[in-house]
């Protein structure tokens, strides 16, 4: 009976090491007990730069039209991608439409990320002058009318520890789910993404030996309207030493 | 008595700490079949990438040169025909993904996690347990030689020992002095790899290919390669003791994507200046879209409603 008493004792104490760290982990990510800022596992700011090495002739260029080759389009997106009309959409004043965040972060462009406020990520490019807005714990979507970039909630999500072992402080991920789009194009060439679009992001923060820091965002684009099931991606962005090659570069519906 | 009562904490202990789940040494489970959507360069991998169209790949002058002497008849040659891909091929071709760990039984811990083998390529095993790398002077086997450690949720592998082979299914080579560093990481039901060839021979810096998939039970991806036997196909239209290859300045396809796509030809040759987006600056006044596109416009086709470009006839179908 004692060794059994003595056996409990044990396992009780074993459950209470397992879960601690856990909790401990969790707290800041998911209950937001700290500012998103000042939880960071990873540290995303700076100025970044992405590096095309795959799908070049659809990303650095604007393809012709019709040009849907990669992405799962339903017959009704190509009705709309066949009626792509770039200099219509200059003139209504709509140059902008390759430019919402499901079509941006394919783009040549660089990023100027920093903290806005303690709970708010702020992303830039230079490529068609965009600002993405990544918002933390219990931020509530203002209820205003849809827009290119849509409304971001982030999260950071931390590795769960393994028995014993305390919470790295310095591995994680950042997630973000992006919605409330206005639509617009996800290629430059006018594919369309609608205004039901949800855009699932992670966001892994990568270092290497020579001291590369490297972005991967692997990323889902749901559209029940235009998408027969979701399109997945993955992009990268390698980090720079400073602004110095920021090039600030209106958007443009044909180039 | 007492090995008895020190097996039964043990046993009670264990037994609580699989209830939570947890796991045993902080890492993710990479198993299972991971399907590959084709999103991803859907040309390249699949169908195959054009000639000549070497842009955002960061080659040297001597890579080039080798991929401008590519001759695709090169891979039925006899001796050729079971040429294997490297280990980078887990980036840059088209399959699905079947991963597997190897668990020590005496001590339950992974020695090893391990990236099937698809056709055209052998298993990559990754070795967890800290062996160290082989002599530089060892064999190069068609697996490579890899090694993993976890940082975080990530799983960092680092390949040596790998054959020579094409970071292009279109010649652009890969030496045998080419390492592979992925970073592998798994959200949900998604799974996402960066691949970091970096080749002191063909590249003047890292190239860096992304793959994406996702788990699907259906995908049905066998573990291991089917044996590859070499045979004799239909003669070929040139003398048969000629290895197929362009001499320099001989490609015949050196403008085909500049005809086809209207990419300048300082682009479709590639080299590190073409990955970046100032490289746009160089060809703005030289290139002109395309008008309309006229073959492999669409693809994968998922909705049967959809009537599309899907090869080069240029029929909708």
């Amino acid at each position: 009976m004692r060794s059994l008493k003595r056996a409990l004792v044990a396992a009780a104490g074993a459950i209470v090491l397992a879960f601690a760290p856990y909790a401990a982990a969790q707290a800041p990510a998911g209950g937001q007990a700290r500012p998103a800022k000042a939880a960071e596992p990873i540290d995303l700011t700076g100025y970044w730069v992405s590096v095309i090495t795959q799908d070049w002739r659809w990303r650095m260029v604007t393809p012709a039209k019709g040009d849907y080759a990669g992405v799962p389009i339903t017959a009704e997106a190509k009705q709309v991608a066949d009626t792509w009309d770039p200099a219509k959409d200059e003139s209504s004043g709509q140059p902008c439409k390759s430019y919402g965040a499901p079509g941006l972060m394919h783009a040549p462009t660089r990023l100027h990320i920093t903290w806005q406020d303690d709970n708010t990520l702020k992303v830039e490019s230079d490529y068609g002058m965009q600002t993405r807005l990544l918002h933390f714990g219990n931020w509530k979507a203002p209820g205003s009318a849809a827009s290119l970039q849509g409304d971001s909630l982030a999260l950071w999500e931390t590795p769960r520890p393994g028995r014993g072992e305390t919470a790295p402080a310095h591995f994680g991920d950042l997630k973000v789910v992006t919605n409330h789009f206005s639509g617009g194009y996800l290629r430059k060439n006018g594919v369309p993404y609608g205004p039901n679009a949800v855009l699932t992001e992670y966001w892994d923060l990568f270092k290497e030996p020579n001291g590369d820091q490297r972005i991967m965002i692997a990323t889902r684009l749901a559209d029940p309207q235009y998408l027969s099931i979701p399109w997945l991606t993955v992009v990268q962005f390698k980090k720079e030493p400073n602004a110095a090659k920021w090039d600030p570069t209106p958007c443009s519906a044909s180039w | 008595m007492r090995i008895m009562q020190s097996t039964s904490h043990c046993a009670a202990v264990w037994f609580v700490l699989t209830l939570t789940g947890l796991p045993v040494f902080g890492q993710v489970d990479l198993s299972g079949i991971w399907a590959n959507r084709g999103h991803q360069d859907w040309l390249d991998r699949g169908r195959g990438p054009d000639l000549v169209d070497y842009a955002g790949l960061p080659i040297n002058e001597a890579g080039r040169e080798k991929a401008l002497s590519y001759m695709a008849a090169l891979q039925s040659e006899f001796e050729r025909q079971c040429e294997y891909y490297a280990p980078t091929y887990v980036v840059l071709g088209p399959f699905a993904l079947n991963i597997w760990n190897d668990v020590d039984p005496s001590t339950a811990k992974i020695v090893s996690w391990n990236m099937g083998a698809w056709i055209d390529k052998d298993v990559t095993t990754v070795w967890m347990d800290g062996r160290p790398h082989p002599s530089k002077n060892a064999f190069h086997p068609y697996s490579g030689f890899t090694t993993g450690v976890w940082e975080g949720d990530t799983l960092t592998t680092y390949s040596t020992h790998m054959k020579v082979a094409y970071v292009k299914r279109n010649g652009v080579p890969s030496s045998d002095q080419a390492t592979l560093t992925e970073h592998i990481v798994r959200h949900g039901d998604i799974l996402a790899i960066m691949g970091i060839i970096e080749d002191p021979v063909y590249l003047t810096e890292p190239h860096v290919a992304l793959s994406i998939w996702e788990q699907d039970p259906h995908a049905n991806m066998p573990r291991y390669s089917p044996p590859c036997e070499p045979i004799a196909e239909d003669p070929r239209l040139e003398a048969e003791h000629i290895v197929p290859h362009h001499l320099p300045g001989k490609n015949p396809s050196i403008n085909e994507l500049t005809d086809l796509y209207h990419i300048p030809v300082e682009a479709t040759l590639g080299g590190a200046e073409t990955m970046y987006p100032e490289f746009r600056k160089k060809i703005k006044d030289k290139y002109v879209r395309p008008e309309k596109c006229t073959r492999y416009c669409c693809g994968p086709v998922n909705d049967p409603a959809l009537k599309c470009i899907r090869d080069a006839s240029g029929r909708e179908r």
